[in-house]
Formats: C-alpha cells, sequence, structure tokens
C-alpha cells in the first residue's frame, strides 16, 4: 500500500473530505487555501480562493456539486465546486470551526467559537443545491450553547436531530427542526474535548474522538456508547470504513510537545481498530506530526489522512487488507452463503 | 486587616476552618521545646548494692565510683545512698553524672553488670523510676500479662504459590499516586492484585526474598505481604530516608538524615537512647530496634544536616552497615581507620573493640559463606583495601572473621583507584585496580582475581587494560565476566559514552579446575555503559542507561548453542548476541529472579519524558513492562532429578501453556461470536426502523441516490447514465539497449 503523498498544502491540515463517489478528495488548511484532489493519482484539481484566515473545515454535498467552508475569518463561504467561484457568503461574529450538509444537502450547519464575550452557536443554513440559485441570507435556527462550547457537530439520518461534542468530553442530541436540547451525556472524560465527530454511512450513529485517548462508537437516536477503542495518545479524528467492519483513528503527541521527543515516539501513526470486537490491527506510519484528521474513502476502497506535518496521505488498500477476517465473521458468511 | 493577636475573639478562634492536626509543627516543636525534666536527666538510680554501716559506707562509695566512672564522670559527692533508721544501708544509691548521655550510657552498660560473686547492679534513670514507679502507677497486685491468643497470620509467601499454578512472579507499579501489585503475565497485560492510593510516600521495595513490600513515610517504614496485602510491621523512625535489609531478611537498617528527636512525651518505640542518632538497625521478627547509631562525621567536618542536602548526600556511603551473608555479622567502615564488626543478634561490638586497619578505604563482606579449602571451621570472609601511604605500598586484605587473621594480602603501587567485586557465590574476588604512571599522566587497569576456593587463594593477573573500566559485573553463580571500558572519561548524560564491551571467560581445564581466565571477546565502538546478569547466570544485558541520546539494550548468550568459532573453542563460552532493543530514555533495568523476564522502565524520578515500562523475555523479545523469590527449598539432588527429566517437565508445561492458551482462544471466539451477532441484531433493526421511518414520511429510502439520479437527469436528459472510461498509461521504467 503505497501511499499517494499531496503536498500542496503549506501549513498544518485541518479537514479532508471525500466526495459520495470516492473520486474526490477536498482538504483545507491553515494556509488559507482549499485544495481539489483527484483520488485516484494525486492530481490536484484546482484551489478556492477567497478565505482570509486559517481555514478549519469543509464539506461537500451528496450530488458533488458544491462545498462549503468554514474559516477563521468569521464566514461561511459556499464554492461551486467545478468553476471554483464563490457562491455565498455568510457573515458571523467569531471563527467556524465545523460545518456539515444534512444527508439531502438541502441544509447546512456550522459550529461557531467561543469568543470575544459570544458564546459558542450552532447555526443551521438552508441551501440551494444549484450554482445559480440564490441562496439565502438567513440563519433558520441558532443553537446556543452555554454550558460547554460545541468542539464539533453533524446531522443524524433523516434530518431528524443536531449531533454535537463539546469541549468537556460531552454529547448533546438536539431537535433539529427546533433546537431544544433532548439530551446532554458525558460521554468522554471529564474535559477532555471531543476533537472529532464522524457517521457511519446511513448516519445512525457516529464515532467520536477525544484527548482522553480513547474513540466512542455512540448511536444517534438515544446516544448509547457501543464501543469504545482505547489508545495510548490523545486522538484529533476517528472515522469508520464502510465496507469493512473497521475504524481508523488519528493522532499523537500534541503539536507544541512534538519537537522534544523524536518521530518514532510521537505516535503519529493512524491506528486501524477492529469496529466490532475494538481490537487493534494495524498501524500505519509516515506521518511527521501529529494527525489531524483522517476520511475514509465512501466507497471503502482507501483511506485519507491529513497531518500537522503539513501533507495529506492518500492510501489505497490492497488485497490484505480485504482479505481479512476473523474466524467468527468468515463463519458467518459461510453460514449466509448457506 | 486581620484582628491582631490581643484583640482576637474567641469567635474568631472558632471559626478556623483547618485542623489543628494537620499542621505540621514538629519542626517548630522539635526548636523550642522546653526540657522540663532536664534536672534528673543526669540522674541514675543504682540498685542491688549490698547492704553496709556507717563504717562501710566509704568503702562501698569508692569501689563503686571505679565502676560509675567507665562510663562517664561522677564525684563521690555526687552518689547519695540513704541510709535507714538502723543505721544500715537500703541497698540503693542516687548518683549524678555530669550530662545526660553518660547517665543514659551508665544504663545502658552498668545494668546487669556483676559489682562481685553476689551482687549484680541494677541501674535506672531517676526519671524513668519516676515515670514508671510512681505512686498508684503500679498495681499492688499481680496480675499476669494476658497472651494475645494466637491468631493465624497470612502466608507471607503465598505468592510462591501463583493460583494459576503458573509460576508468574509478582511486579510492583508505583506511577501516580498509586501503588500497584501485579501478576506477570508474559504476553498479556500484568494482572493487578492490589491497587492503593497513597500507598507510600517516597518509594516502594520487596525485601531481598519477596516477604515483604516495604512503604516508606514520614513516620517510619511499614511491611506489606500475605494475599489480602496487609500491614505485617511497623518500623517507626520518624523522617526516614532510606532502608536497607539484611541478605536473609531477619534484620534491617533504616537511615534519615535528620537526627532522631525523641519527644518529651516518649515515643512508641524509641527510647531517650536513641535521641540524636541517624541509623537504626532493626530486628524484623519482633520489630524492634537492636541499636542505633549517629552518622559518622565526614572528614571535612561534622555533617550537619543542612550540609548533607546538597552535593554532600550523593557521598554518602550507602549501604552504610554492610551484612555478611548469614546475617551474623554486620560491620561499618570508620574511614582511613577501622571497621567495626558488630555480631547479632546482640549487636554488641565483635571483642569489644573495631578492627584497626590503617588507611582503610573501603571493605566488602563475601556474598556467600565461603567454604575454603581445607578449612572446617565456621569463618565468613570481608575483604578491604588501603591506599599507598608514605613509601608503604597499597593493599588488599582478605579478613576472616571472627578469627580476624588476614588470609591473604597483595601489595600493589602507584594506585589510584581499588574497587572490588564479589562473585556471588564468594568463589571469586576480582579486585579492579587503577593505576598511573609514576607522572601519573596515563591511566591503566588490571583485574586481579583472587581465587577463594583454591588453596592459598592464589591470585591471577588478567591482562592490562589501557582504558579506564567503567563497569564490571561478575556473572552470578558462574566464572565469567563483562567490562565496560571507555578511552574518555564519562562525561554529561546528553553524550552518548564511547565504550567497548569485553568478555572474559576461563579457559577449559582438566577435571574440574577453573583454567586461566581469559579474554572472550571485545565489541567495540558500543555506547553501553551498564550490565545487567541475568540472576542465573548465562544470559546478560548490556545496555545505555540514563543517557538522552542512547538507549540501547543488547542481549547476550554465553553458552549459544550454535556452532562456535575456532578461536574460541578452549575457552568455556560461546558468545551470541540474541537480540537487541531501544528503550527510549531508560533509566533502570531490572532481571526478575528466576531470570525469564527482563523490565526495563523509563522513571520519573529521573526525567520527566517518555516514563513508562517495557518487559522482555531473556532472549530480548519485548513482551509488555518483578518480585524477589527467595532460595529455592529443593536440595541439590532433587534439583539434579529435575534438570535430568527437564524435558519431560517442558512438556508437560507445553502442553498446559497450549492448553491455556487454547481455552483463551475459545473463550475470546465464544465473546466475538456474541458480539458479531449483537452487532448484526442491533443493525438490522435499526436498518428496518430507519426505513419505516423514511417510508411514513415518504422520502426515498437512499437518498443520495435519488439525488443523483436527478442530477444524471438534468444534466443528460436523453440517456439514463454515462459511463466514461479513462484508460492510463503510466511509464514504469525506461531503458536502452544497444543490440549489436
Amino acid at each position: 500500500m503505497r501511499p499517494i503523498l499531496l503536498a500542496g498544502h503549506e501549513r498544518a491540515l485541518a479537514q479532508i473530505k471525500y466526495n459520495v463517489d470516492g473520486d474526490l478528495i477536498f482538504s483545507v488548511s491553515k494556509d488559507q487555501q482549499i485544495c481539489a484532489w483527484f483520488a485516484h493519482n494525486g492530481e490536484r484539481l484546482g484551489t478556492y480562493h477567497g478565505h482570509q484566515g486559517a481555514i478549519w473545515t469543509v464539506d461537500v454535498d451528496p450530488t458533488s456539486t458544491i462545498i462549503a467552508s468554514g474559516s477563521a475569518d468569521n464566514t461561511i463561504r459556499l464554492w461551486d465546486i467545478k468553476s471554483g467561484k464563490c457562491l455565498k457568503t455568510w457573515e458571523f461574529p467569531t471563527a467556524v470551526k465545523r460545518v456539515e450538509f444534512n444527508e439531502d444537502g438541502t441544509k447546512l450547519l456550522g459550529v461557531t467559537e467561543k469568543r470575544m464575550g459570544h458564546l459558542g452557536t450552532i447555526v443551521v443554513l438552508d441551501v440551494v443545491v444549484d450554482v445559480n440559485a440564490e441562496q439565502n441570507d438567513e440563519k433558520v435556527l441558532t443553537i446556543v450553547c452555554d454550558e460547554s462550547k460545541a468542539t464539533v457537530a453533524g446531522w443524524s439520518y433523516l434530518s431528524k436531530y443536531i449531533i454535537a461534542g463539546h469541549e468537556d468530553g460531552s454529547v448533546s442530541q438536539y431537535d433539529a427542526k427546533t433546537g431544544d436540547l433532548n439530551f446532554n451525556i458525558a460521554i468522554h472524560e471529564l474535559d477532555c474535548a471531543i476533537t472529532d465527530l464522524q457517521w457511519a454511512p446511513d448516519r445512525t450513529y457516529f464515532i467520536t474522538a477525544s484527548k482522553d485517548k480513547t474513540a466512542k462508537l455512540i448511536t444517534a437516536d438515544d446516544l448509547r456508547v457501543l464501543k469504545t477503542y482505547v489508545s495510548d495518545t490523545p486522538l484529533n479524528s476517528a472515522t469508520i470504513t464502510p465496507k469493512k467492519d473497521f475504524v481508523v483513528l488519528g493522532g499523537g503527541q500534541a503539536a507544541m510537545d512534538v519537537t522534544r521527543t523524536s518521530a518514532r515516539q510521537g505516535k503519529f501513526e493512524a491506528r486501524f481498530y477492529h469496529k466490532i470486537f475494538e481490537d487493534e490491527i494495524g498501524r500505519v506510519r509516515g506521518h511527521f506530526g501529529p494527525l489531524n484528521y483522517v476520511a475514509a474513502d465512501p466507497t471503502g476502497k482507501g483511506y485519507a489522512s491529513g497531518s500537522e506535518d503539513g501533507y495529506v496521505r492518500v492510501h489505497q488498500f490492497d488485497k490484505g487488507y480485504y482479505d481479512f477476517v476473523y474466524e467468527v465473521e468468515r463463519e458467518r458468511q459461510r453460514e449466509l452463503a448457506v | 486587616m486581620a484582628p491582631s493577636y490581643d484583640t482576637l475573639r474567641d469567635e474568631d478562634l472558632d471559626e478556623d476552618d483547618y485542623d489543628m492536626d494537620e499542621v505540621d509543627i514538629s519542626d517548630i516543636q522539635e526548636k523550642y521545646q522546653v526540657q522540663l525534666e532536664q534536672g534528673y536527666d543526669t540522674f541514675v538510680v543504682v540498685d542491688g548494692l549490698p547492704e553496709v554501716n556507717e563504717e562501710q559506707k566509704p568503702k562501698l562509695v569508692k569501689f563503686l565510683l571505679k565502676k560509675l566512672n567507665t562510663v562517664g564522670k561522677t564525684r563521690e559527692d555526687l552518689i547519695f545512698m540513704p541510709m535507714g533508721e538502723d543505721g544500715k544501708s537500703l541497698r540503693f544509691a542516687f548518683v549524678e553524672y555530669s550530662s545526660p548521655a553518660e547517665a543514659a550510657a551508665a544504663v545502658r552498660q552498668l545494668d546487669l553488670v556483676a559489682l562481685d560473686k553476689k551482687h549484680t547492679l541494677r541501674v535506672n534513670k531517676m526519671t524513668d523510676v519516676d515515670r514508671y514507679g510512681r505512686e498508684g502507677r503500679i498495681d499492688e497486685e499481680y496480675t499476669p500479662p494476658k497472651i494475645e491468643e494466637f491468631q493465624e497470620k497470612e502466608h507471607l509467601r503465598s505468592f510462591l504459590v501463583d493460583p494459576s499454578g503458573r509460576g508468574r512472579d509478582q511486579l510492583v507499579m508505583y506511577r501516580g499516586e498509586t501503588v500497584g501489585v501485579f501478576w506477570n503475565n508474559e504476553k498479556d497485560p500484568p494482572e493487578n492484585i492490589v491497587d492503593r492510593q497513597h500507598w507510600t510516600e517516597t518509594f516502594v521495595q520487596w525485601s531481598p526474598q519477596g516477604t515483604y513490600l516495604t512503604s516508606v513515610h514520614a513516620q517510619g517504614v511499614q511491611f506489606w505481604g500475605g494475599p489480602s496485602w496487609t500491614r505485617q510491621k511497623r518500623f517507626a523512625h520518624p523522617f526516614v530516608n532510606l532502608v536497607a535489609f539484611s541478605p536473609n531478611e531477619n534484620y534491617m537498617v533504616t537511615w534519615s538524615n535528620r537526627p532522631i528527636s525523641i519527644p518529651d512525651e516518649g515515643h512508641p518505640s524509641l527510647s531517650l537512647d536513641d535521641d540524636g542518632k541517624n541509623y537504626i538497625i532493626w530486628d524484623i521478627e519482633t520489630a524492634k530496634p537492636l541499636r542505633s547509631f549517629a552518622s559518622l562525621e565526614t572528614p571535612g567536618g561534622p555533617a550537619a544536616p543542612g550540609a548533607s542536602e546538597d552535593g554532600k548526600r550523593q557521598k554518602l556511603p550507602w549501604p552504610a552497615f554492610k551484612w555478611s551473608a548469614d546475617d551474623k555479622y554486620v560491620a561499618r567502615l570508620n574511614p582511613g581507620s577501622s571497621i567495626s564488626i558488630y555480631e547479632l543478634p546482640s549487636m554488641r561490638l565483635m571483642d569489644k573493640t573495631a578492627v584497626k586497619i590503617e588507611g582503610v578505604v573501603d571493605f566488602d563482606w563475601a556474598p556467600a559463606t565461603p567454604a575454603r579449602e581445607g578449612i572446617k571451621t565456621y569463618e565468613q570472609l570481608l575483604c578491604f583495601w588501603t591506599p599507598e601511604i608514605g613509601s608503604n605500598p597499597a593493599k588488599v586484605g582478605l579478613m576472616s572473621i571472627p578469627s580476624k587473621e588476614i588470609v591473604r594480602t597483595l601489595n600493589l603501587f602507584s594506585v589510584s583507584d581499588v574497587r572490588l567485586h564479589w562473585q556471588s557465590d564468594a568463589a571469586y574476588l576480582c579486585v579492579k585496580v587503577d593505576r598511573h604512571s609514576k607522572s601519573k599522566k596515563s591511566q591503566a587497569t588490571t583485574l586481579e582475581i583472587f581465587r577463594v576456593k583454591e588453596k592459598g587463594v592464589p591470585v591471577e593477573v588478567v591482562d592490562t587494560i589501557k582504558d579506564t573500566v567503567i563497569n564490571f559485573a561478575w556473572e552470578p553463580k558462574g566464572d565469567r565476566f563483562v567490562i565496560i571500558n571507555t578511552t574518555e572519561p564519562v562525561a554529561a548524560t546528553a553524550v552518548p559514552p564511547k565504550t567497548s564491551v569485553a568478555f572474559f571467560c576461563p579457559e577449559k581445564a582438566k577435571g574440574n579446575a577453573i583454567g586461566n581466565f581469559k579474554h572472550l571477546r571485545t565489541l567495540e565502538k558500543k555506547n553501553s555503559n551498564a550490565i545487567y546478569w541475568s540472576p542465573k547466570g548465562r544470559f546478560v544485558v548490556i545496555a545505555t542507561v540514563a543517557n538522552q541520546q542512547s538507549s540501547d539494550l543488547d542481549f547476550y548468550d554465553l553458552d549459544f548453542e550454535g556452532e562456535k568459532p575456532e578461536s574460541d573453542k578452549d575457552l568455556t563460552a560461546n558468545l551470541q548476541i540474541m537480540n537487541t532493543a531501544d528503550h527510549y530514555g531508560v533509566t533502570d533495568i531490572e532481571w526478575d529472579p528466576s531470570g525469564r523476564f527482563v523490565a526495563t522502565w523509563a522513571s520519573s524520578w529521573k526525567h520527566s519524558m517518555e516514563n513508562g515500562y517495557h518487559l522482555y523475555d531473556f532472549k530480548g523479545e519485548q513482551l509488555l513492562g518483578l518480585e524477589a523469590a527467595p532460595p529455592t527449598l529443593l536440595s541439590k539432588e532433587e534439583q539434579k532429578t529435575i534438570r535430568r527429566n527437564l524435558r519431560e517437565y517442558s512438556r508437560i508445561f507445553e502442553v498446559e501453556d497450549a492448553e491455556r492458551i487454547n481455552s483463551a482462544d475459545v473463550a475470546v471466539v465464544e465473546e466475538r461470536r456474541r458480539l458479531l451477532d449483537e452487532w448484526l441484531q442491533w443493525r438490522r433493526e435499526t436498518e428496518e426502523e430507519v426505513a419505516e421511518e423514511r417510508e411514513a414520511m415518504g422520502l426515498p429510502l437512499d437518498p443520495v441516490a435519488e439525488l443523483l439520479k436527478a442530477k444524471t437527469a438534468e444534466i443528460a436528459p436523453d440517456q439514463e447514465e454515462q459511463v466514461i472510461e479513462e484508460i492510463m498509461e503510466e511509464v514504469l521504467d525506461e531503458s536502452e539497449e544497444i543490440v549489436a
């Protein structure tokens, strides 16, 4: 499995997203650029210019028509993927840390930072997935997080709930229509911030990564912890691989401590765990800084990791990956075949 | 402003929210304590005197004075002998000494001393008589002391019987604020037995045979043991810093840099005699102090508590008290003059005097009871060395105890330093001599090996080594050794030391004799600085510890079973490196007592980076992160039979191991099957529910597929779907060849 190294960014990576077909990769970094890449050969399709600050987040709509990005310049922008044109800019009082489209691409949520007297919020915007359409200026909904600010958030199946991960390690479920808090549950260790939240393909469950060195698989409708993956390093990201029942975790020693130790001690590896059995299966090394984001190809053919070192590494799985099954899984497959 | 003290109202005081008991005022107490009873501290009461009348009295006083003056200073007029109404003495006397220390010495040394054939002196302190004998303190009627009913204690060596029957060892870990004891589980994470918060205040330590786990507190030392890890013993030595055991766990030495100060109300186990002392020797069985000692004054001046805080403390020789192999003697060095040897359990100075050795710098006991040829009587050996004094040569001597006979001496010239290294069976003593040339410019090292068990103790000189030898270690129970040389002095820890490692072993010889020691191999260009032999011999780990740049671990086998190089055919070793490992920042290494595992750890006492531990097997394969064990109870013959049948045993154990792994596997597989079923069940339910919901809401089952279909229809309304195939060609390699 020889990775493709995407060396287009000059600063630390913040987020990476595959489109639904798994043929395009969008990456954002602190260097104020959004890059689009072909997944199969790592060729750069283009960049999107306009943001005036570090870009924290990006998402692509299900039809691969537009992308949304959130930045430290306090804006969320919509872009036409094909032309690179900025379609819309929404302004906010503080930086935007996370954006996500809902399952049909009609709604967009944004997580805003708590700063300068402004509380952290989750905003919902109506979006028309059409490059020529006029976008709505108004926010449909604003959820204020007065307890502990939200660090990450996402849409559940049927756009029923908005799930948010908080700085204090708890996870909240909000009603996506009214914005009411349904419940808030302490999931990770107290005051270990949740750093990532990524969905299973059907958005009925999700995985959270936290600074408490664990990742957890949680149901969307009752926030029940299904699985816990224990690692030996603070985690920045976690993703669920489609097709195979694995999860990939990424993290490493905090960026500020990195210079104090050698690379081998920094734990800058992507770690594969079995989704159901919670065992660690393997590690992929290569980065020389902590992994800030891991993203799985929705077609299940590979994954990409973005690191503090400024590189994206795109991996295509090889045969061994597909062949690897636990004995009990093989047993089950045989049963199903019969 | 806070109210000044005299305007402070009672309510204010009551409102204080701290607990008075928690405030540590012991240091203030120590400083300002008023010794109220000081006036009587110099008095002793001497009982057991003969009955005398007025005329005989001066004679008795004079006679008594002779005795009394052996321990301190007193005068005739300071002895008061009360007379009864009938003109006869009451058979006791009050004596005043010039200092409380002398009075204490009198109690210690004159009590139970015979005055003549009929009379035995009983000497007590005046204050004690007052304290214990005051009216009402003593019950007129004798009540027999209540003997506590015998309660069966937990077996302190229960750790030898592993509940899983696998002979695993225990290990202790002190991390964060908790101390935990674990079973070492080879490849699996250690199994926790007990975990306690704040179990110790400074460190934990196993006793040499693993019977007790020692925890150290400001109040003293505590022992823990048994299957439930209950407290076994308490040794109250205030502000104790260090603990050392005798080899057979009979006695213990504790040391504190603060002299003991006995509070007025007395101390539960220490007496006034111990005041101002630093060392205490304890009997472990009874948990009672045997004798206490003050720290020796260093030549530079008295070792003030303040001075010992800084660098000087590093130089403190520890262990200060060295034990003979069988716990019968303990000795302390008085640098430059003598060695004080005390007999146990009485703790009396052997032959009432220290062994005078002019200029003695260091000494060491033989670590095992020696069995010298032709010597049938009981003896322990100790070796010592003296530097060159004037025109006299430096000397290394071997002394037999208790006879104090010098068994062997060796004269040496141009000596700058000597180190004494006993082999674990006391079969050999290697004396590492650092010599300087006449100009004192170049250094060289020679190794002089005393063959203790052979007749006349012959000394063999192993070739001169030009470089400085920084480390030396005998193979335990064996006759091979490893040294580490360096051409440059060992500098700061920031750079890896440039060293070479040399192995030595005896030549093959006829019969049971052991041949001359020969150089086996030198490995150049190493960075190692430490040698750790397996406690069973044969295997050795050469490592670089406490170094920021290098942290290599090399695992060697000296009896490798493979091909032996031609050059080594006359030697009794076959050296083979088995593995190398790297544990970043390692500071300490330890073998388990069975020689099966090696633990390496980066202690947070020494640096704060990457603290943690690794566990290796003897071959150097890393396992996961060990208790000392007493010597085997099997006789030599039994051991031999076991060794003979080892193959059979190992087969049984292998089967057991395999079964254990299998059964564990079965359990794991069962568990996985359950997890998988659970997961699939949950997925099925969730999928069904979501599908129902979608249907109810009139939404497509797969929203994304619908959207994509819609988009395709928009872009190309005439056709359903379009597949664009792109064929990529990649040039992998290009080469030119000229065809003739």
